[in-house]
């Protein structure tokens, strides 16, 4: 944009609300990975003899594998060697206690983020699990969902009193062996939630959890997995924060998702992670592996994403369609500001006949942001019937950022029915204008335009949810533009 | 009300405005109209506060103020509304939504209390009747996916909504079928007060039929080369433009 000043760079710019730090005594393990801690790990939750075998194998494993290079990001080399794989506060490392029993400095933490924790004032219909560096700290509404058989808890617990279920499916969709970070993942993930939703019971209320890095120089590797059994239904959020620190930061995560027949999922995130400073110092590598199993006949999976945080984020959320009629849906927002990276996307996996699939990806570029969208629809030679439509939109804000799209395709059934679009779009002086010389000023026009882009990711979202997205939006980009 | 003095504007280095001189008062309809590429639209924007132009001369003057220190949307709170001749689409945003913020940035300068989505409705009603938009038309995304005349109705039902001082329609006649071209003027003259202006940009003299202009001034090369009643519009109808572009060598130019 050649004008002097131009409409698009007179906004300020606002800081990361949520990067503040609770002062918490905690119990940190020295940097470093080997053996003998991920052995540590497991002894500290006291885990069964299956899990420990199952965290050796997936780290002996790991000590074969390198870091892939094939993702549009660039960072230096990350030194495993030099994080610490397991803090915890102090007052929580016993095991699960009530919600009367977790530390005052928490629960005042998770209020000023935003979620309160005592159940008389946290959101109505919304029950939290709150994961705060390697550990789960509480979960609400427990009491009241066990009546109904649904079983929500830290993945310590789950793997404490519900082992049979963790045997039956750990590892069943994401296996040990899949890709470098979820294998380091499967050897040193210390809490997550876990969710199980039992025959023909609609969850209530939406179940959450909230992740918070706190401690420095850790890596956070939790571990989700929620199963949803034959007719059940459930909708899951995810969101995130991080305080702002000059150093990366290690975030490897690792979602779950089994469907069996007539079961559907509802899985939405905002990811909020602390995205470094203007000029790319500090700020969270998100590597995550997300993926849902589509196991039983007319199941569904429904991934809604909303990406503003993090220095570098690396997922794919995916779906396997294996039962017959089975649904997959990704609905994403990446939205990419400063020097942030983003590649993300996601695989459906088509094996059952007559298997749908739809994905509808926003990606927002600004600053000096490189933002990829990368996407592979498989149709297997099963797969009779069955059909993709996939949209991916690039919107692109000033002349310094990058939009890439590498949409794959393999197809090897004759019946399937592929549909695929894509556009890029600059943010136009012209648009801005239009509303500017309608009394609307910049900054409120850029968040409508933004918002009217995002618009079919967003009402795919929970209420709540939406509205925090929308705002997000808004201070991800301010001062965006130039 | 409106006070252009000997201004001039350019983009990148091609001088496109070069000593405009227009004064409006209020109560008054003015036609400007000249060939494609004289400056009409980039005059236009200028007025509305477009940055894509570089100001290079000259003062605007309106309702007291200087009106080239304003942004753009203080000058459209301050009442000036322009009829875009290229009106712009905005995916995902419904022009109920646009336009209740447009109203409500209004409101807000002025002091004004924000009007809900009830109330903003309620008055809308009665305009989207006048000017023949459909309910369907209203929730529709800005502009999108409507034909070239649905665009224009949109612009001039904006107009109504934002009951503005000095509106400036840019050829929003272009491209219109004779019933548009009437919606179009019934809503201009509906306008039509003793403290509004309204400043109408057309290629053809054909909407001045129906929005009568107590002048008519005509652009070549950037500059106002004739300015007249309403004959001239006429005259120009009769005998085309070409005998006007020799107005526009600067030595043979009639100030207005
Ligand atoms: N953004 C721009 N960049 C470069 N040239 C422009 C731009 N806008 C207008 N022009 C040029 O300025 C002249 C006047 O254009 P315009 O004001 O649109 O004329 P009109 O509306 O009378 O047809 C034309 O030669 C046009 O090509
Ligand atoms: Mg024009």
């Amino acid at each position: 944009m050649s004008t002097p000043t131009t409409d698009l760079d007179v906004l300020t710019s606002q800081d990361y609300k949520y990067g503040f730090v609770t002062d918490i005594e905690t119990e940190t393990v020295p940097p470093g990975l080997n053996e003998d801690i991920v052995r540590w790990i497991s002894a500290k939750k006291k885990e069964p003899e299956f899990m420990l075998d199952w965290r050796l194998k997936a780290y002996r494993h790991w000590l074969t594998m390198a870091e892939p290079k094939w993702p549009n990001v660039h960072y230096p080399p990350i030194d495993y060697q030099a994080a610490s794989y397991f803090s915890a506060p102090k007052s929580k490392t016993d095991g699960p206690k009530s919600l009367d029993d977790v530390d005052p400095e928490l629960l005042a933490t998770y209020e000023k983020l935003g979620i309160p924790l005592s159940e008389r004032a946290a959101l109505a219909g919304v029950a939290v699990d709150a994961v705060f560096d390697s550990v789960s700290v509480a979960t609400t509404f427990k009491g009241e969902l066990e009546k109904l058989g649904i079983i929500f808890c830290s993945f310590s617990e789950a793997v404490l009193n519900h082992p049979e279920l963790i045997e039956k499916y750990l590892g069943t969709v994401v296996p040990y062996t899949d890709n470098f970070f979820a294998t380091l993942n499967s050897a040193v993930f210390s809490d997550g939630s876990f969710c199980y939703i039992p025959k023909g019971v609609r969850s209530p209320m939406e179940l959450s959890t909230y992740f918070r890095i706190n401690a420095a120089n850790t890596g956070q590797f939790e571990r989700t997995l929620i199963i949803a059994d034959e007719g059940s239904h459930v909708s899951y959020l995810e969101g995130c924060t991080a305080p702002m620190r000059d150093e990366n930061q290690l975030h490897a995560a690792v979602v779950e998702l089994v469907a069996l027949d007539n079961a559907q999922i509802k899985y939405s995130t905002v990811q909020n992670w602390y995205p470094g400073d203007k000029e790319g110092k500090g700020g969270i590598y998100n590597f995550v592996t997300k993926r849902g199993a589509c196991r039983g006949v007319n199941s569904k999976i429904s991934w809604t994403q909303v990406e503003t945080g993090s220095a570098i984020t690396w997922k794919y959320p995916s779906c396997i369609l294996i039962g017959d009629n089975s649904v997959g849906e990704f609905y994403s927002v990446a939205v990419t500001n400063n020097r942030q990276q983003a590649d993300t996307g996601t695989k459906m996996i088509h094996i059952g006949k007559n298997t749908r699939s739809t994905i509808i990806s926003k990606g927002i570029s600004a600053g000096r942001s490189s933002n990829t969208y990368r996407g592979l629809v498989k149709i297997q030679k099963g797969a009779q019937g069955a059909r993709n439509f996939s949209q991916c939109d690039s919107m692109l804000m000033g002349d310094e950022c990058g939009a890439h799209t590498f949409p794959y395709l393999e197809v090897k059934n004759p019946t399937a029915q592929v549909e695929h679009e894509a556009t890029t779009s600059k943010i136009g002086e012209d648009q801005l204008f239009y509303c500017n010389q309608r009394g609307i000023p910049t900054e409120d026009a850029i968040s409508m335009i933004v918002n009217g882009f995002c618009k079919e990711v967003f009402k795919e979202l929970p209420m709540e949810f939406a509205v925090e997205a929308q705002k997000l939006l808004g201070v991800s980009l301010e001062g965006s533009v130039g | 009300m409106l006070e252009i003095k000997n201004l001039s504007a350019k983009v990148e280095d091609k001088q496109i405005l070069k000593g405009i001189n227009l004064s409006v008062k209020a109560g008054e309809i003015h036609a400007i109209m000249g060939p494609n590429g004289s400056g009409k639209s980039t005059l236009a924007q200028v007025i509305a506060g477009r940055d894509t132009f570089e100001v290079t001369g000259g003062s605007v003057t309106y309702l007291g103020k200087d009106l080239l220190e304003l942004a753009p949307e203080e000058r459209a709170c301050e009442g000036i509304f322009l009829a875009f001749q290229y009106p712009v689409e905005i995916p995902g945003v419904s022009n109920l939504y646009f336009l209740r913020a447009a109203v409500n940035a209004a409101r807000k300068y002025r002091g004004e209390e924000e009007l809900d989505a009830m109330d903003f409705m309620t008055g809308a009603k009665g305009k989207m009747a006048s000017l023949g938009m459909s309910d369907q038309m209203i929730s529709r995304a800005v502009n999108v996916g409507f034909s070239g005349g649905e665009k224009k109705r949109n612009e001039i039902f904006q107009m109504a909504m934002l009951e503005p001082k000095l509106a400036i329609l840019d050829e929003t006649d272009s491209g219109l079928d004779i019933d548009a071209l009437k919606t179009v003027a019934d809503g201009v003259n509906a306008l039509r007060s003793p403290d509004r202006a309204v400043i109408v940009v057309t290629h053809y003299q054909r909407l001045l039929d129906y929005i009568i202009p107590d002048f008519v001034h005509v652009l070549a090369d950037g500059r106002v080369v004739k300015s007249g009643d309403k004959s001239l519009a006429l005259e120009l109808e009769d005998k085309g433009y070409s005998w006007i572009e020799q107005l526009a060598q600067p030595e043979l130019a009639v100030r207005s």
